[in-house]
């Protein structure tokens, strides 16, 4: 343990996401022997992003106003909703121009290792849109990697209890792969033939 | 298939190394600790992209160098493929077949394809299961490559599951955090009961190879056998230990009683308790198992008679030799064991051999020689 204001830094940085009691240490002390311009920086970011930037109330996708582009756009379909799992895979989708419905973004995906339970995901949020939308179909869009099919999987079982139909982007997207870098035309044939989940 | 050449950059003891190699035998001679097995574990690492002594990528980089580059030209059907891997500790390896860089080292498996030898072989028959797993998932590989993917993830998704245990054993709310553990069950069980399905296809088909190259060895016994011990509960368990191979799913599903009777304990512990990682292959002669009771020449006998049963296989599956290895390993094998092996080996494509003393090689392995001096490698 040390100082005071020493810990309580190393205790922060330590909640953030992928960061570990020793990385925190390590982040913590460069921090102490950096250029203080440098660190003056970093909290003017720190700041601006968190007054500038803000998510969008019903999706999550990054926004400027209380809602998002998309959720304020008339034009989308309503019965249509996309779940994925970062503002950055809508980027993605809507480079294909094959989605026209709506989105959901969870956050992240489910990864025990990096202490990520569906709790710590928008997913009581998506119930309750579901429960006030007139959605008649979800597709499962996180990444095709383990913890996206992981959080497919638990999404899919919760939903189709739910009596929602689900389906999930066809394969043929690279395995262990990123929406993010996966290329137009393979992730507009992804949704063309995406698959309804029944098992 | 065989290698054409062998050229190292701050791999291991050499800043550089070009080793031009041919069909037939080659030997390295050279005192202990001048660099011949560093030579052939390159040779290796390019095969499996694993080294047979250390599980850890960064001693396999010289001291004082930031990475190391094997590359070598190989020869299969007479076409020649150069292949290029880069080895970089702690961040992505790279590699490249022909001119094209490859979206993951992976890619390269399938290019060479080796069964090595060594001491530490040894080990297949009196040590802990760990390496008898190893054995077969990485002749899976050799065989098909493709199975590398599988094991990669079922590592990952075992990794997660264990997280998720582990986190429940501490929570105040257990049920709430094993919520979703289903979904690591489905996974798991998914992977797992083909790599299971996989291994059992694999030891069918290694068996008849196995009692061949043993009785070879050891001079007349054939009373070498395995018997996959699986960590399954109920009745399948005793089934696949009888030799049969059941189906995929009929794994799969095993694999989900098992996890839900033993929930209790994997919480307690905070590991997954079932599965390809828990299993072993038991090696016997006749009745009795080989761990503990065969002599050290019959454990000789054993891990070689396993190591040529899987050259045989990969000969008659891939339609060429996969190039053997033998590293280190005539000082360790009595007068006739060493003479019976370099029969066996004979016409095998490519061998290359490692001694400390010359002599130990049998004379009618005859073929090119290098002398290994201090991390320099000279013809003879
Ligand atoms: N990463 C490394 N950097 C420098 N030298 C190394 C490295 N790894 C192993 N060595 C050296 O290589 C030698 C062992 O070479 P090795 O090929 O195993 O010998 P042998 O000829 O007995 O088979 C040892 O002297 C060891 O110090
Ligand atoms: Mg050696
Ligand atoms: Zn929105």
């Amino acid at each position: 343990m040390y100082e005071g204001v020493v810990q309580d830094l190393i205790d922060e940085l330590g909640r953030l996401p992928g960061v570990g009691p020793k990385s925190a240490q390590r982040i913590a002390f460069h921090l102490l022997q950096a250029d203080p311009a440098d660190v003056r920086r970093l909290t003017e970011v720190l700041t601006v992003v968190r007054e500038k930037v803000r998510f969008c109330e019903t999706c999550f996708n990054v926004a400027e106003a209380q809602q998002c582009r998309i959720c304020l756009d008339p034009r989308r379909d309503v019965r249509l909703l996309c779940v994925v799992e970062e503002p950055k895979d809508i980027v993605a989708m809507e480079r294909t121009r094959e989605f026209h419905g709506r989105y959901h973004v969870l956050g992240g995906a489910i990864s025990p290792i990096d202490g990520i339970g569906p709790d710590d995901l928008k997913i009581t949020e998506l119930v309750r849109r579901l429960g006030a939308e007139p959605v008649d179909e979800v597709i499962l869009a996180t990444n095709p990697n383990l913890n996206g099919e992981a959080t497919a999987t638990y999404l899919s079982r919760l939903l189709r209890s739910m009596g929602i139909t689900v389906s999930r982007l066809a394969s043929g997207l690279p395995v262990g792969g990123d929406l993010e870098y996966a290329d137009e035309v393979t992730l507009g044939r992804a949704f063309e033939g995406r698959r309804v989940v029944d098992a | 298939m065989h290698l054409r050449h062998l050229t190292l950059a701050d791999f291991r003891s050499y800043e550089s190394a070009e080793v031009p190699l041919a069909p037939g035998i080659t030997t390295f001679v050279g005192r202990n600790g001048q660099g011949k097995t560093n030579l052939v574990e390159a040779a290796y690492y390019l095969a499996t992209l694993g080294s047979h002594r250390v599980a850890q990528d960064a001693p396999l980089v010289r001291a004082g160098a930031e990475q190391a580059i094997v590359r070598a030209a190989v020869m299969r059907a007479e076409r020649e493929q150069r292949l290029e891997l880069e080895i970089n500790p702690g961040r992505a390896n790279r590699g490249r077949l022909g001119k094209a860089p490859l979206g993951r080292p992976r890619e390269l498996l399938g290019a060479v394809r080796t069964v090595m030898f060594a001491p530490e072989d040894l080990a297949l028959v009196k040590a802990d299961p760990a390496g008898r797993r190893r054995f077969l998932d990485e002749l899976l590989v050799a065989r098909q490559p493709r199975w590398a993917g599988a094991r990669g993830d079922y590592d990952k998704i075992l990794k997660q599951r264990n997280a998720l245990l582990k986190s429940a054993r501490g929570a105040p709310n257990r049920a709430a955090v094993l919520e979703s553990l289903p979904v690591w069950d489905t996974h798991l069980a998914q992977v797992g009961a083909n790599l299971i399905y996989a291994r059992l296809r694999l030891m069918q088909d290694l068996q008849p190879y196995l009692a061949t190259a043993y009785e070879e060895v050891s001079g007349g016994a054939s009373d070498a056998r395995t018997t996959y011990r699986s960590s399954l509960h109920g009745d399948l368990a005793q089934t696949i230990a009888c030799g049969e191979v059941p189906q995929v799913e009929e794994i799969e599903s095993a694999m989900h009683e098992s996890f839900a009777r033993q929930q209790a304990a994997e919480v307690d512990r905070g590991l997954t308790l079932v599965g390809p990682h828990r299993d072993d292959l038991e090696l016997r002669l006749g009745a009795l198992p080989a761990k503990g009771y065969a002599s050290h020449g019959e454990s000789w006998s054993f891990a070689l008679g396993l190591k040529l049963a899987a050259f045989t296989l990969l000969r008659h599956d891939l339609d060429t030799d996969p190039v053997l290895i033998l590293d280190d390993v005539f000082a360790e094998l009595d007068a006739g064991r060493r003479e019976r092996l370099a029969e066996m080996i004979g016409d095998a494509e490519q061998v290359l051999i490692t001694a400390a003393v010359g002599a130990d090689v049998p004379a009618q392995l005859t073929g090119a020689t290098f002398e290994v001096v201090k991390g320099a490698v000279h013809p003879r």
